[in-house]
């Protein structure tokens, strides 16, 4: 065996790896945001995200127009309620899901077998594709409150404030990571998706009914209602006990459902 | 062949589902320079072993070393060893071309690599525009080798890498390990058939019901099994040979032109000599490794079924 080593010499028993420096983080972020849009579908949902945030806004300027009613830049902005709010989760959800769906985890952890870093990578290309998001509704609803300003006789208002921005970006990567929870939980895209949907719209629902028929499910209720206790942020009108409704149904429906699900995922046998 | 010499080093390996053993209690080293084949039939263990070499599944007892590391603790690995699992575990919607350029972005290398590693594996550049989809389990595979050798990595670690290929295809990758191999490389490639590995592999590996059931290269196996030999052998006059081995109480019968003779080669041969005989062609009977492996294979069951 010694004359192998003396034929092939850096070949040896050992493996030098004094040499290799580990995969820096940003190059895995890189990789990850690549992986959301080298594919017809990744990129479609990117390019529907931002289309749908547009049509949404569009359609509610032509009716405002039309109505002769009023409405401020705010407005504009909570219409994305119907469309970022709707696809971040998704993208969120895809982010993780298509890695088992797909069957690439395999590559991936072993080509970065430092899985951690690899989740907060992919959560670093979820916020940041939320963060994103937010930009550009921003700009459209800039857009579409100026030429609601051209078109109808009432004044513009641009009731902007830095507080309610910080509010929109956070209630947009809380929904964000709620979808990625939810898919680190259950490890399947349509699963997950399903889930997410019943907890944005039908859970609501159930809670507000509860509320309005079981007397003591009413006290109960906005501290297990992680959308209802998001509202105020819509204004930032977030008062002391919201925070406190806010934080403990986080705890919840994001915290729990998140550190379980990532420990799933680290201690995954990957198949 | 001692242990703890080899670049990959699997040592006392467990791996229990529930009360069934998929591994169980396995040991072997691979060598750098030379292709190591892991043999066993479908659902032998093999898959399973590689997956706890690259740290995919957790061993349940016993531990895997790649040149002296665990897996996990080797810096961007894929720069120092080459994985291939399963070539179709790879995006549907990805260009074949995009797997390579993740592959190489996250080992951090230059997209020339990409392109050279297409080119090593026949992939045109019109296929490598195509989906994954749209490949064809061949041109995975292809892409697959492609993806374990762009970080020029110095150990291999291949599931059934001739899976799908046309033999054309066998015998490029046949050449492309043997080369690698040669060049110091370490290659593990596992099958499930014989006549796959039995040309390419310098060192096997049996595996059956999760056991190691034999290893060694062809020659000691075949060696081992001795018993079992059988060869060909047409001689100018196989009359005269028949008498020849007849009387050292070899046993002989008819094949087609020539006769099948119950022993090896060189006894054939040693007697021919002694008596003056020409041969015209001689070999060992095809199947001597395939029995032995199949033999050795259901032996296991045999074991599995009594205990
Ligand atoms: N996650 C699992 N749960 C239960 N059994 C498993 C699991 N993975 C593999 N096995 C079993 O382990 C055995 C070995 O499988 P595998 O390593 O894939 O075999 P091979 O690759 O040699 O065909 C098979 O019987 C298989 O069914
Ligand atoms: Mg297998």
């Amino acid at each position: 065996m010694s004359m192998n080593s003396t034929v092939a010499p850096g070949l040896g028993h050992a493996l030098d790896i004094s040499g290799t420096s580990p995969t820096p983080f940003s190059r895995l972020v890189r990789t990850e945001l690549r992986k959301t849009w080298d594919t017809r579908a990744g990129l479609w949902l990117l390019i529907a995200t931002a289309a749908l945030t547009g049509v949404v806004m569009v359609i509610q300027l032509a009716v405002v127009v039309a109505q002769d009613l009023t409405v401020s830049y705010n407005d504009f902005l909570t219409s994305t309620n119907f469309s970022i709010a709707l696809l971040l989760p998704v993208i969120g959800i895809l982010l993780l899901t298509s890695e088992w769906s797909q069957r690439t985890a395999m590559v991936t952890f072993s080509l970065e077998p430092r899985r951690p870093l690899v989740i907060l990578a992919k959560l670093v290309v979820g916020i940041g594709l939320a963060v994103a998001a937010v930009a550009i509704a921003l700009v459209l609803a800039t857009i579409c409150n100026a030429l609601y300003g051209l078109l109808s006789d009432f004044p513009v208002v641009w009731d902007l404030s830095v507080l309610q921005t910080l509010a929109f970006v956070l209630m947009q990567i809380i929904g964000m990571l709620t979808g990625f929870a939810f898919a680190a939980l259950l490890l399947n895209s349509p699963a997950a998706i399903v889930l997410y949907m019943v907890y944005s719209f039908v859970l609501p629902g159930i809670f507000g009914l509860g509320a309005a028929l079981i007397g003591w499910f009413e006290d109960l209720q906005p501290w297990i209602d992680f959308s209802d206790a998001q509202t105020p942020l819509i204004d930032a009108s977030m008062s002391g006990e919201d925070w406190a409704h806010f934080a403990v149904s986080g705890v919840i429906w994001l915290v729990i459902p998140l550190a379980i699900g990532v420990l799933r995922v680290l201690r995954a046998e990957v198949k | 062949m001692r242990q703890g010499e080899g670049m990959i080093t699997v040592e006392r390996l467990t791996r229990k589902y529930g009360s069934f053993t998929a591994v169980d209690d396995i040991s072997f080293v691979c060598q750098p320079g030379r292709v190591t084949g892991f043999l066993g039939p479908n659902g032998a263990g093999k898959t399973t072993t590689m997956r706890v070499m690259v740290g995919l599944t957790p061993p349940t007892s016993g531990q895997v070393t790649i040149g002296g590391h665990h897996y996990h603790d080797i810096p961007n690995p894929g720069r120092h060893v080459g994985v291939l699992l399963d070539a179709s575990a790879q995006h549907a919607g990805r260009t074949g071309r995009e797997i390579l350029e993740l592959g190489a972005r996250t080992m951090g290398l230059p997209a020339s690599r990409v392109d050279e590693m297409l080119e090593l594996v026949s992939l045109t550049p019109t296929e490598a525009k195509r989906r994954l989809r749209n490949y064809s389990l061949g041109m995975k595979q292809r892409l697959g080798i492609a993806h374990a050798l762009l970080g020029d990595p110095s150990v291999l670690i291949l599931d059934e890498p001739a899976n799908g290929l046309d033999p054309a295809g066998i015998r490029w990758m046949r050449g492309l390990l043997k080369g690698y191999a040669e060049r110091g490389g370490t290659v593990l490639l596992s099958s499930h058939l014989l006549h796959e590995v039995e040309q390419i592999a310098d060192e096997m590996i049996l595996i059956g019901h999760g056991r190691i059931v034999a290893q060694g290269d062809k020659k000691s196996l075949l060696a081992g099994a001795a018993s079992g030999a059988a060869s060909f052998v047409t001689a100018l006059d196989n009359e005269a040979l028949t008498k020849a081995l007849e009387a050292k109480g070899i046993g002989v019968s008819a094949a087609g032109e020539g006769l099948r003779v119950e022993t090896e080669t060189v006894e054939i041969g040693r007697t021919a000599l002694e008596s003056g005989i020409v041969l015209t062609d001689l070999r060992a009977a095809d199947g001597g490794l395939e029995d032995l492996f199949l033999e050795l294979t259901s032996q296991t069951q045999r074991e599995a079924v009594a205990s």
